[in-house]
């Protein structure tokens, strides 16, 4: 029997973990004396290099989500994980050849204040703002969710306790310390993870003789070659389409991502820094699969899912195996600290929203001093902090697995669309982008609530175990008179055949009950799991339309100045 | 020397629009290089499963879907790198020369 203590607590993850939150708090003291304008407090005052901001970046995506789950999916599903880590790395190139430079170049500290460039402002702000509210808010309730259970598992504190700690030292890094707290935070956590995974990764392989080869031989042998084949994760291809989209072109519209773009000097900055970004971040997926099959082998599905049915706990558990309970603690610190650096740049980005979006660009209309927004904006990140903390113990034991896929397609739909437009397309008005941005928002919002993940899975999900009872029911019935069927058979060949016959019999009389009995199934209302290719193609369409239909004077005219400075960055900020 | 000039000036300038040109071509090419990469993966996921699931030689259990999986990660930092040897060595020059017209 394989002994673990996790879900016990770790006094030397503790350890660890105090150790990552006095160092961060010391970096947010250092940070808060460096924080005055608006400038150091949603862009850390320009200063950060393309590397650092790459690494960062970096960090914004490795959640504890990816590093434990894909691990986990891996450990438990084989070749199906590793299709699944490769769709979360393929938005960045697009990130770094549509996005990155236009938007250092035209922005001041939010993707709203490119899309608001030239159009209208307050209807603009506040239309983005939502957009970035809605993504920043489910993004924050599925990290959350993850941290409180996660944290139970590994450090064995209860629920409420871990998630009102993780939100507690995430309102003080970005509330006293802003980006500047924010970004070393996340660099450290990179650093970390990215370190951790590496050790993890070698003492795997250390295993195999270093030798892929001979990594995939044992796993074939214990899960035979279907483990190292696709499996059922992709079967409708328009749904992998669908769900390929809104991965895509959904993290060139997450805002905190987006928002990094300002924390360096210019569009060359911005530009490298997604190239480290995407080669650490596909370098950590390569690291977290190798860590999946490992623990597959070296820990055994069995036990894995033993202890937490979707395997988020294969790279824990692998690695007290190989380097015992000092390694299990210090990773374990590692994917706490991950999700602290996650929510805190979450939380960053929607204050943002709310102070220079929303409050200066709609209620003030554009103007207000620079203490005053300031004050603002940190109000907002305690509200924030305190609403994701509730929302987090709310939703205690819910599935929230479809808050990431909600996240990402309303990204790529209310987000990304408009941003784009607005960069490239000298007719795109007021009125088009306002439409876009809704129309991308609701429309995936009520796709996905219409879906099989929420309307099956979730809101029907009595109807569904019911329907599984009844059909099971019906099942054991006919199994038991087969049983006792076959019982009755005896040496003579005739006799038999003729139980074989009445078997058959029984079979076919089944049929027609598990047939109305699974027609009572619950059906989603829209069937695709992910509605990214309808939800982004209507937000496109809406405001090329809408657009063609209002023409914007005014819009147009600034067009010549937007692009001389989308394109050569004469009068970047 | 050089006089201030209007942005709709500049913009007719044949040095810009080499400029934008340029950038508008190579961030088209590489956004659909990439779109075929991903999605030509996914349809090799949905549409031809036995590919992805024979062996990368005989007797040993690799598949040919692991190295394309793991590739089509490289291969996506690669075109990022392809973007940015462009941008420093190409495009930088071409936005410098514009600066020093504008004058600015």
């Amino acid at each position: 029997m394989h002994q673990t203590i996790i879900g016990q607590t770790n006094p030397i993850a503790v350890m660890f973990f105090v150790l990552f939150v006095l160092s961060t708090l010391a970096i947010t003291y250092w940070a808060a004396k460096r924080t005055r304008t608006t400038k150091d407090f949603y862009a850390a005052g320009r200063s950060i290099t393309g590397f650092q901001n790459g690494l960062a970046l970096a960090g914004d995506y490795m959640s504890a989500a990816s590093f434990l789950g894909i691990a986990g999916l891996v450990s438990t599903k084989g070749y199906d994980g590793l299709i699944y880590s490769v769709g979360w790395l393929v938005g960045w190139p697009i990130v770094m050849f549509l996005i990155s430079e236009p938007l250092r170049n035209l922005g001041k500290y939010t993707f709203a204040d490119v899309v608001a460039y030239r159009l209208s402002q307050r209807p603009i702000r506040a239309a983005a703002a939502s957009g970035s509210l809605v993504v920043v808010l489910t993004y924050l309730i599925a990290q959350m969710v993850g941290a409180g259970t996660l944290i139970k598992l590994m450090f064995g504190l209860p629920f409420e306790l871990a998630i009102v700690i993780t939100g507690s030292l995430m309102i003080a890094y970005v509330l006293f310390g802003g980006m500047i707290a924010t970004t070393w935070v996340q660099i450290i956590k990179a650093v970390l993870l990215l370190g951790g995974a590496t050790i993890l990764v070698i003492m795997t392989l250390a295993q195999f003789g270093f030798s892929y080869g001979e990594l995939f031989g044992q796993a074939e042998k214990l899960y035979t070659s279907k483990f190292l084949e696709p499996g059922g994760l992709v079967t409708s291809p328009v749904d992998a389409f669908s769900l390929g989209l809104a991965l895509m072109f959904g993290t060139a519209g997450l805002p905190h991502i987006l928002m990094r773009f300002y924390t360096v000097p210019d569009a060359r900055a911005a530009r490298k820094s997604v190239f480290i970004a995407t080669g650490f971040i596909g370098y950590f997926y390569i690291l977290t699969v190798t860590i999946g099959f490992g623990a597959a082998i070296l820990v055994g599905q069995k036990v894995i899912m033993g202890i937490d049915a979707g395997g988020n706990m294969a790279g824990p558990l692998l690695a007290e195996a190989l380097g015992g309970n000092l390694f299990l603690g210090f990773l374990s610190a590692v994917a706490f600290a991950t999700i602290l650096a996650v929510v805190s740049g979450l939380t960053l980005a929607g204050a943002s929203a709310l102070s220079h979006d929303l409050f200066v660009g709609v209620i003030r209309r554009g103007v207000a001093a620079e203490k005053e927004e300031v004050k603002v904006a940190k109000m907002s990140t305690v509200g924030l902090g305190v609403a994701a903390i509730l929302l987090g113990i709310l939703f205690k034991g819910q599935n929230v697995a479809f808050l990431v896929g909600l996240t990402f397609a309303i990204a790529a739909s209310a987000n990304f669309p408009a941003l784009l437009m607005s960069i490239i397309w000298k007719k795109f008005t007021t009125k088009g982008a306002v439409t876009s941005i809704y129309t991308g928002l609701i429309t995936a919002t009520v796709l996905i609530i219409l879906s099989p993940t929420v309307w099956v899975d979730i809101v029907h999900k009595d109807a569904v175990k019911a329907v599984g009872k009844q059909v099971k029911a019906i099942e054991d019935t006919t199994k038991a008179k087969v049983e006792a069927l076959e019982k009755q058979k005896t040496a003579d060949p005739a006799q038999a055949a003729q139980i074989d016959a009445r078997i058959a019999a029984e079979k076919k009389a089944a049929e027609p009950q598990l047939k109305e009995a699974k027609a009572a199934m619950p059906k989603a209302i829209f069937p695709l799991k992910n509605p990214g290719i309808f939800s982004m193609g209507a937000a496109f369409l809406i405001g090329i339309l809408v657009s063609l239909m209002s023409r914007e004077e005014t819009a147009e005219s600034k067009f010549e100045d937007e692009k001389l400075r989308s394109y050569v960055g004469i009068g970047a900020e | 020397m050089s006089s201030k000039k209007s942005a709709h000036e500049i913009l007719e300038d044949p040095d810009f629009k080499s400029l934008s040109s340029q950038k508008n071509s190579i961030s088209l090419v590489l956004t659909i290089l990439e779109l075929v990469l991903y999605f030509g993966f996914i349809a090799l996921i949905a549409f031809n499963k036995p590919f992805l699931a024979s062996k990368l030689s005989e007797g040993k259990a690799t598949t040919i879907g692991i190295p394309i999986a793991v590739g089509t990660i490289v291969l996506s930092w690669v075109l990022t790198g392809v973007y940015i040897w462009w941008a420093n060595n190409k495009y930088d020059v071409l936005v410098k020369k514009v600066k020093e017209k504008v004058g600015g």
